[in-house]
């Protein structure tokens, strides 16, 4: 017997997934160039005798008011802001995703423990508790990345835990324990491909709000400090300068909503190729 | 025969507050013999079942006495000898098809895994669940193993669910109302399609519902299920034929007859079933019973087997034949 078709497969069928896919990948590129070291010029380098140049044949972005290449702090910050991103909401959907299945699925006290634990780091508005976290933890962008993802775990396992609990009622769970199947393989095989597509929604979206959050705390002072580059802390930078040197400002912006859109498609083209009632209607 | 399966005085609570269940339920089953549980909503009939495979929900349990097995008191088995009954000995199928197969599998995946996981002997697993569903009466398998759940209709789905409980040939096969949920055409099929599989592999049937027209020409024995105790067994023939209980007296009268031509009412059962842990000691029919004595409001009536047939009943109902 032929296994099912592959979901990349599916992925690969659907126009929006592949452009988000694209646009995702250039970024990740572009961030690969800055950490080789390959980036036209140094992103810290600065030549005053430059300063404030529109994008030319020399500096495509053009400079900042310290006569910085923004092309190469851009590309620079997007590896920043995508290192955070990826680390943070990787630790939260680890944590977020285990503990709320394990609650989910196993209820009683330890449900308890879990559902009251994440209501409390809910009830801070998110970026002053990130505010928070870093100031008692520091300002490297794996502290912030730490901070992020103390911030985003309950989201994810408000979103793992939901699902848990409607599946785990469902009969073919109930006949995969008449099966005789062990609770392990229960919740791997049969409860997990099924709370699966939310989760990876929540990752996409989740990825744009920690670029966001890390943007904002790098903008309050904290998170990456100057004279490195992060994205956020470009756009706070360039505010200034807008009404004169539109560059400085666009550049960073343009590739924040680059990367937040790919993102946001690469999840959408996830959750329809990964659920079989929505592939099967494409 | 020896037994195959049976229930000694089995008594459910509530782990909590000690509410009765079902109390003394005694039920036995010879191999190969198909046995009815009938009973309103709230009977104990799915609460017996589930106690059987050892997956009554969080909150109820077991109080007092044995089930047993080909041999084995499965009440008191270790967790991985009874995970290795579960499926491979006895299988069970659930009421609604809808919510039975889980739906990011394909039906081959889900069929395949119950072999491999049982490490089933079979030397081509993929053309034995094959052949499983060609036995259930799915046209163009090949086609149905690459499908998932939501491909199928209700019909459908009932017979993958059904060849999947009968992949490993278990010895016992229980049915919680598995044609409630299927338009009366398909119900049709797929009691016939039990019927066929269940004489042709020996295997012994528990099946669960609260309508006795299903169960007629199906099982070979019917045990009536009323607030937690079973008031009546017998063969279906003399159920049927002739119930002595009242409360199985006025569930026949109550099915819908296609030969009548009478524009009468259906008989129905004034009120309704008492909570099973509120009835005491008396007779929990007693308050609907039309032929009610003071004796049934003091004492509690038990099983009284007269040959193949017992009732709890102080004053049961003649048999008219």
């Amino acid at each position: 017997m032929k296994r099912e078709k592959n979901w990349v497969n599916y992925y690969l069928q659907s126009t929006s997934g592949i452009v988000g896919a694209v646009l995702v990948l250039i970024m990740i590129t572009l961030s690969l160039i800055s950490a080789f070291g390959l980036a036209p010029h140094d992103p810290l380098e600065q030549n005053p005798m430059d300063a404030l140049q529109g994008p030319n044949g020399t500096y495509w972005f053009g400079t900042d008011q310290f006569g910085r290449d923004i092309f190469s702090r851009s590309i620079d910050g997007m590896r920043r802001s995508l290192s955070v991103a990826l680390l943070s909401v990787g630790l939260a959907t680890l944590f977020g995703v285990t503990l709320g299945v394990v609650g989910g699925y196993l209820g009683r006290w330890i449900d308890n423990i879990v559902v009251r634990t994440s209501d409390v780091i809910f009830a801070f508005p998110a970026i002053l508790l990130a505010l928070a976290i870093v100031n008692s933890l520091g300002n490297s962008w794996i502290d912030t990345s730490v901070a992020i993802a103390i911030v985003y775990t309950p989201i994810f396992i408000r979103v793992a835990r939901g699902p848990v609990l409607s599946v785990k009622e469902m009969d073919y769970i109930k006949s995969a324990r008449v099966l005789g199947y062990s609770s392990p393989r229960i919740l791997g095989r049969h409860i997990m491909p099924n709370v699966f597509a939310p989760i990876v929604v929540q990752v996409a979206l989740s990825l744009s709000w920690a670029i966001l959050t890390e943007s904002g705390l790098s903008f309050l002072g904290l998170g990456t400090q100057p004279p490195d580059a992060s994205l956020g802390l470009m756009v706070s930078e360039a505010q200034a300068l807008a009404a004169f040197a539109w560059w400085s400002l666009a550049f960073p912006s343009i590739f924040i909503t680059i990367v937040v859109i790919g993102l946001n498609l690469v999840g959408d083209g996830l959750r329809d190729a990964l659920d079989p009632a929505r592939r099967s209607t494409s | 025969m020896r037994d195959l399966l049976s229930l000694q005085g089995l008594s459910i609570q509530t782990s909590s507050d000690k509410r009765s269940l079902t109390a003394d339920v005694n039920i036995s089953l010879v191999e190969g013999e198909a046995l009815g549980i009938v009973g309103e909503s709230g009977s104990g009939k799915t609460l017996t079942a589930l106690s059987i495979l050892g997956l009554l929900p969080r909150g109820v349990e077991v109080v007092s006495g044995e089930i047993n097995f080909n041999g084995e008191n499965l009440l008191s088995l270790e967790p991985e000898r009874l995970r290795e009954i579960r499926g491979k000995e006895i299988s069970m199928v659930y009421q609604d098809p809808m919510t039975a197969l889980n739906p990011v599998m394909t039906v081959g995946n889900q069929l395949l895994e119950v072999l491999d996981y049982h490490n089933h002997e079979v030397k081509n697993p993929e053309s034995h669940v094959r052949e499983s569903l060609i036995e259930v009466g799915i046209p163009d398998p090949e086609r149905a193993l690459k499908s998932y759940p939501h491909e199928f209709s209700g019909g459908m789905r009932q017979r993958a669910v059904i060849a999947m409980s009968l992949l490993l040939s278990p010895k016992l096969l229980i049915a919680d109302e598995p044609t409630t949920a299927l338009d009366v055409t398909i119900q049709r099929q797929i009691l016939s399609l039990v019927s066929k599989q269940r004489s042709r592999r020996q295997m012994s049937m528990l099946w669960i519902t609260h309508d006795l027209g299903v169960v007629a020409n199906l099982v070979d024995r019917v045990a009536v299920m009323y607030a937690g105790r079973i008031v009546e067994v017998g063969t279906t023939k003399q159920i049927f034929n002739s119930p002595q209980h009242p409360y199985t007296q006025g569930l026949l009268a109550s099915l819908p007859v296609a030969s009548s031509r009478s524009r009468s009412r259906l008989a129905s059962i004034p009120g309704v079933p008492p909570k099973p842990w509120l009835v005491g000691q008396s007779c929990s029919f007693a308050d609907r019973c039309q032929f009610v004595q003071i004796r049934c409001r003091e004492s509690l009536p038990l099983l009284d087997a007269q040959g193949s047939k017992s009732v709890a009943c102080f004053y049961p109902i003649a048999s008219s034949t």
